[in-house]
Order: C-alpha cells, then structure tokens, then sequence
C-alpha cells in the first residue's frame, strides 16, 4: 500500500497565525499588483472593443505588423504574440471603428506589406459597450450568488460558522487567483470566471470533508480535555490524506490543460491551476482555523464551551 | 448470486447500452459550437424606437392628410421625441372639427390641449409603443430567419434574447462580412421623385425646401476600392415602398456586360400605385433608394403599367443575388445594430479540437496512470469507472443536443480529474476502515456508506456553481457548465454505484477475502 501520509498529526491549527500572515502578504502582493496596473486587465468580454487573431505563413516581426496597420491609423493597437510565433492577436479599444471596419483595415493593411501578406484572419470578436457592461454586472452577480449558495449549503449541512469560515476561505481563493492573474499579466475574461465559480464550487470540498470528519468524531468520542482547537487539528490531519489526493488529480488535469490546451484556454486553465492550490492550503489553513478562533472568540466571551460544527 | 446483484447489474447493462445507443450512428453525433466548427456568433441591438418614431411619422402625416381634407389649416404639424405628435392649429375656430379628426386615430391620447391657442398634442399610449418595439424585435426576428434561410446556412441559431437583442448563430460560414451584410441590412426599398427644382449646388449649399432632402449614389471603384458619392435632391414624400413587393430576381445588365440587376415585380396595390405615379409624372426622375442611399433615378418615360422595375448599380452577381433576397425576405421594421460579434474561422476552430482532445487524453492517462499507481486493482475499478463516466458525459450530450465548446473540453478535462474524487474519499475511507482492524467486505461496505453523504455534499456544490454558470453564461462558457454539469452528474453513478457493484462482484461471492487490493 503506497500512502501519502502515514498517521500524519502535523500542528496545523497551532501555526495558523502564520497561515494568516502569509494568505494576507499573498493577497496584498495580489492586490498591490491590482492597484499598480490600474485594476484587472479585462479582456473584450467585459471591456469592449475589437480582436483579429491573424495567422502568418512566417513569423513576423511585431514592428512590421505594427508598422503596417499605422497606415490605416491602427498603429496603437496592442499587438501579442498568440502562442505561437506566426500567431498574433490585434486588440483594439471601443470607439476605434466598427469590427466590421477594423478586420476589412486590418486585411487591407496586412495585403499591402509583402512580407505579411501571407496570413489568414482566424478569429474576429467584437464586443459593444452595452454587452460588456451588461457582462461585468452579470459577472459581479455569478460571483456572488456561488458565494452565497455555498454558504446556505453549509450552513444547511453543519452551522452557519462553519459556512461563514468556508466562504471567507473560498474568498480568499478567489483574491489569490486574481492577484496571480494580475501578476501574470493575464486578462479577466469570460473563461476566467468560469474557472473562477468552479473554484468556488470546488474548493469547498475539501473544507467539507474535514467539517464532516470533525463532526463524526465529536459524536463519537472525545478524549478528554481536548480542546476544540485539538479537535479540528486532529480532523484536518485525518482528513489530509484525501485532501490532498483529490486536489492531486484536479492538479493534474488542471496542468495538462496549461501546458496542452492551447492559448485561447491557457488563461482559463491557469486560474483553475492556482485556484486548486490555493483552494487545498485554504481548507487547512483558513476554513478549518477560522472556525477555531472564531469559536475560541465566543468561547471567551461566553465563558463557558460551545460547539462549533458539531450539530448533527 | 444474490438477486439485488443482478439488478444492479441490469441498470448498468441498460446504463451502457443506452449510451451507446445515443453515439451509435457515429456520424457527428455532438453539436460543436461556433468556437470549435467555425462560424459566426452574432447579438444584433434592434433599435426599436426607431419603429416606433417611423410609426408616428406615418400617423402625423395621416393626421396631416386628413386635417388638409376636411380643409382645416395647419400652423404646424410634428413628431417630438419618439411617440409625440405636436399640432399646432391656424386659427382655434377649427378646434372641434380637430377634435373629432383626432378622435380617429385610436392608438394617441390627447394631452395638453390648449384651445385658445390652438395647440394640442397626440401622445401615444404607453402599451402601444410597448407594443410596437415588441413588434418590431419579432418582425425583425422573422425577417432576419427569412433571409439567412434564403442565403442558405446549415441549422443556423437565431433566437430573441432580452426585450430588444436578436441572437444569431451561423455555423461553418465562410465569407463572415457577405453574412452580416446580408443580415444587418435594413432593405428599406423607397421610390421617390427628385425635386427637379431646387438645383443640387444650392441644396447643397443648405438651402433646402422643407419637403426635400439631398441623398447621395455611392459609386464605388472595383479596382481602387474608391468610393465617390454623388448628390441628389429628393422630395422627402415616399411614393411607394418595397412592402409592395412579390418578387426580386437577379438578372445580366444589359448595359453593363459582366455586371447585374435586380428585377422586381409589385403586388397588385403596388402595381395600381406605381401606375398612377408614373402616369403623374411622365418626364420627371424618379429615384430608387435603398436605406438611404440612391441607386439610380431613371427618366419617367411614359405611364408603366405592369408593375415592374429594375434596379441597377454596378452589381456582382453576389451582391446582386443577395440584394434580392432582402428585397424578397422584406426590409428589417427598424435598424439594427451590431453589439457582439465572434467570427471563428474553421482552421482555428481544427486546432482547438486538436488541442481540447490531447487535453483530455492525456488528463485521462495521468489520471488513469495515478490511480493505478496508487490504489492498484482498486485503482482499476475507479478507472474502469472513469471510462464508464466519459461515456455517459458524451451519450449524454448527444442525447439532450448539448452543444461540446472549446471551454466545453476543458471541462471534461476537469470531469476527468473531479470524478475520481469520489473514488479517492471512499478508498481513503476503505483504508482507515482496515486499518481499525475490519474485515475487507465490512471495510468495504462501511467505506461506502460512510463516504455516502460527503459523495454528495462535494457533488452537490460544484453542480450548484455549474447551474449558476449555465444561467449566467453565453455560448462558450455554457458550453463548460454543461460538461461539468453532466460530468459531475454521471460520476455519481459511476464512481458510486458502479465501482460499489464492481467491489461487490470482486470481493463478495469469495467467502474468505484475504485482504483488499486498495
């Protein structure tokens, strides 16, 4: 029997406050990014605006598509390499010209340079004011309606400390993924946030199973004077196992899908790739330790014992 | 055997064969969506208060008409803003003779009505201009089908979305421009006759008679893509409109070799009207417009009679063959604009294909590999269920017509590495029950039903999520919901139920079961 951890009892909850501190350098790195970039780089999803995907025969230099589309007054649009070198996209903001106008330019353009004329326009999207406005509300809405149905759902399964400490968690997640998103110099598309929900969804999971194995063993046997804090850190440990296990082979797909997806899905992949990450260290570092300091809290202030998660 | 196995075994039977059944012409039998096959995605705006200002257009100039014939004289007569019609009398001696005129047109209230001075106003009711941009999105809607069914796509999408947006989808078109073209185009067919008496220098120069207007023919150069525009002065008052229209053909140009015309034909009003207009007004212009724009206007020779007329401009025979069809399919009852628009072309639609099903395959070697490493001959069984899984997640999508995206693959993808979840919690589990000490079958029966719930709860909010993406998502993203979705969903069979069963088979005949290869 090959196992990951044999009875692993590492003092997880005990080193929680350095949890917190590295979760908030993480996010403030996130965050600090965020700000110094001037927000998330949206893509024309929610932004607005023109991209032609062109497809050259030899790899071009970006100064001479550049320079081709200056003369039908292109010239400040962003020009990427797409994954490939013959592979470029053209991004153009709202306003510019309709996307009608702009692929017949861009065609035009790419036609009268001979070193760039060889090359097939693959892609041509083009997303107006109203819908992507509509699609950045909509998004906000996605968001939150996953967050809190998460929520009720856990609240409905344990209590509603274990729900508030799993969304806090799940949030948490979805910070770290932005801000790596940000880091990385990604865009916030539509796919994005797609893998962003299933984060939520996801991520939930593992914080579910420790809860379900604290509960199991606080109807069965307490040894006693342990505490509520031994308790958890108990269940996080004999629940790692599968923690990590199933994170281990989402990580797996989520990677193949990086490296083998293709470009149109790398942005995609890589916050589901992040997201599964940070979604297992934040089941054992956040949810779990959430709940402890929030009951320790009440406790406190209570000064007598309440059970946390521990409703049947 | 006992007779609970056999059941179980018959769902499972049923459960693959009717999988099967489902892919079983193997010709296509998943919708690829626009990302992946090629194709345009278009959401078209119509811009409905334009319907509804056209509409009161034609009702002030009926109220005009009718004022002028019961010989009452008008100081003024205008539509303000979208559905107001503001009139402002002569003399108020008329003042009940308009209030019976008005009465008439049952669609206007009046309001501020001011009869010293003469002045009232039509306002149209809040549930008409309701109405009328409703219709206008359901006219276009139809139109729009009408066209793209005679431009001939193969199982185009077009569908309302909200109060005022058209959906269209036309998969493996070729020439994305020639498309839009064909459906955003207005195809407002007017025939007006030229204001022979205001000379174009002078009109141009601003000084316009209330009645006319300057229009511009496009002539645009084949070679140098040069457009030139050239001005005429045009009476605004429409004589007749392409509604009266029953038949648009393409034919030669005889005086242009290589090059095209349409020929159309009118309905019998049509014909009665472009009779009694060309009898009225032998020797005069008359221009034939298309959205604005003149394409020519021919000298009136004589009175024309049969109702026929061509159009002409230089045409290809593409574009003269698609300029009939929206004459054919009908103008559009209000502009329409462009709001989103993703044009894919087949080539990289192959690619993502390609890409998506390295993707898959190998998260499903990884993943396949892994489990076998890890839990041995249990590891098979989750495998076996895992292929199991896929299936269903396929039959199931041919089943329901679910359209596969290009996110769509990366969520089968994800499936791969999710369903086994389900296997990993209950083999976990399988394990501490053995390590307490219990005998493999209760280790394997307690296992199971104590992973139970968790099974559930970890499915239950990833499918939540997945549900909320479908609501939220257009085309592609929709497309990833619904294979996580129906992945997730079928995994609960086949890592649950079918891997149980599997167990049962393997470890529950044998009386003496050494130990569990997990």
């Amino acid at each position: 029997m090959i196992q990951l951890f044999v009875n692993p009892n590492y003092n997880f909850i005990g080193r929680r406050r350095w949890a917190y501190i590295l979760s908030a350098i993480f996010i403030a790195v996130g965050l600090v990014s965020m700000v110094a970039k001037g927000g998330l780089r949206y893509d024309i999803d929610f932004a607005g605006g023109t991209l032609v995907q062109v497809r050259f025969a030899e790899p071009p230099r970006i100064e001479k598509i550049r320079a081709s589309l200056a003369t039908v007054q292109l010239g400040d649009s962003i020009i990427q390499e797409f994954g490939d070198p013959r592979e470029f996209i053209i991004r153009l903001p709202l306003g510019a010209a309709t996307a009608e106008e702009v692929s017949r330019r861009v065609q035009g353009a790419l036609a009268g340079d001979a070193s760039l004329a060889k090359s097939e326009i693959r892609r041509v999207e083009f997303v107006g004011p109203q819908v992507g406005k509509d699609l950045q509300l909509q998004a906000v809405y996605a968001v939150l309606t996953g967050l809190v149905c998460i929520l009720l759902y856990i609240a409905f399964r344990f209590d509603l400390k274990g729900g508030v400490a799993a969304i806090v968690a799940v949030f948490h997640d979805v910070l770290v993924s932005l801000g790596a998103l940000s880091l990385t110099n990604r865009d916030f598309s539509l796919t994005v946030l797609a893998a962003l929900l299933t984060i939520i969804g996801y991520s939930v999971n593992d914080t579910i199973v420790a809860y379900d194995r604290l509960r199991e063993n606080r109807g069965k046997f307490v040894p006693k004077g342990q505490t509520f804090e031994q308790q958890m850190n108990t269940a996080i440990n004999q629940t790692l196992s599968r923690t990590v296990l199933t994170a281990l082979t989402v990580f797996f797909s989520t990677a193949i899908l990086l490296v083998f997806g293709g470009k149109v899905l790398e942005d995609m992949a890589f916050t589901l790739f992040v997201g599964v990450i940070t979604g297992t260290y934040s089941t054992v570092y956040i949810a779990g330790a959430l709940v402890v300091d929030w009951t320790n809290w009440v406790e406190g202030k209570l000064g007598k014992p309440k059970k946390a998660v521990a409703k049947a | 055997m006992p007779r609970r196995l056999w059941a179980r075994l018959a769902v499972v039977a049923v459960v693959v064969l009717g999988s099967l059944w489902f892919l079983y012409p193997p010709k296509k039998p998943i919708n690829l969506g626009l990302d992946l096959q090629g194709g345009i995605h278009l959401v078209l705006g119509v811009e409905t208060h334009k319907h509804v200002q056209s509409q009161t257009d034609r009702a002030a100039e009926d109220l005009k008409g009718s004022l002028e014939r019961k010989g009452i004289a008008l100081k003024r007569i205008a539509r303000e803003g979208e559905a107001v019609i503001a009139v402002e009398l002569a003399s108020p001696q008329t003042w009940n003779d308009v209030l019976t005129v008005t009465s008439e047109f049952q669609r206007f209230e009046r309001r501020d009505e001011d009869q010293a001075a003469g002045r009232l106003k039509l306002v149209m009711s809040e549930r008409q201009v309701q109405q009328l941009r409703d219709d206008a999105v359901r006219q276009g809607l139809e139109t729009i089908r009408n066209r793209v069914d005679q431009f001939g796509v193969a199982e185009p999408t077009i569908t309302r979305q909200g109060t005022d947006r058209i959906l269209i989808q036309l998969p493996g078109v070729q020439d994305p421009a020639r498309a839009k073209a064909l459906i955003g185009k207005t195809a407002l067919l007017e025939f007006k006759l030229l204001d022979d008496r205001t000379p174009v220098e002078q009109a141009l120069a601003g000084q316009l008679p209330d009645a006319s207007e300057v229009l511009y023919r496009r002539d645009v150069d084949r070679q140098t893509k040069a457009e030139r525009k050239v001005p005429y002065v045009v009476q605004k008052r429409t004589l007749l409109t392409g509604a009266e229209l029953t038949r648009a053909e393409v034919q030669a140009d005889p005086n242009s070799p290589g090059g095209w015309q349409v020929s159309i034909e009118f309905n019998a009003t049509g014909t009665r009207i472009f009779g009694e207009v060309t009898e009225q007004s032998v020797g005069k212009l008359l221009a034939i417009i298309l959205d604005g724009n003149v394409y020519s206007a021919p000298r009136i020779n004589e009175r024309i009679p049969g109702g026929r007329a061509v159009i002409t401009g230089q045409f290809t025979i593409e574009e003269a063959r698609d300029l009939a069809i929206v004459l054919r399919a009908g103008a559009l009852p209000a502009p329409v604009v462009i709001l989103e628009e993703r044009t894919v072309g087949p080539s990289l639609g192959a690619d993502s294909i390609r890409q998506g099903l390295i993707a898959i395959s190998a998260s499903a070697v990884i993943v396949f590999v892994f489990m076998l490493f890890y839990y041995r001959l249990s590891g098979l069984i989750a495998n076996v269920g895992l292929g199991l899984n896929l299936l269903m997640l396929i039959a199931c999508m041919a089943a329901f017509g679910a359209t596969l995206t290009l996110p769509g693959i990366a969520g089968i993808a994800l499936t791969i590495g999710m369903a086994v979840d389900t296997n990993i919690l209950i083999f976990e589990r399988i394990r501490e029950e053995l390590k307490v000490g219990k005998t493999p079958r209760s280790a394997i029966e307690a296992g199971f039903r104590r992973a139970f719930t968790i099974v559930v709860d970890t499915h239950a909010t990833v499918l939540v999520t997945a549900m909320i993406l479908y609501n939220f998502g257009t085309g592609p993203v929709r497309g990833f919901a619904v294979s996580l979705f129906v992945g997730l969903a079928a995994s609960l069979f086949s890592a649950y139920f079918f891997s149980r069963l599997l167990f049962d088979l393997l470890y529950g005949r044998r009386q003496k079961v050494a130990q569990v290869s997990i």
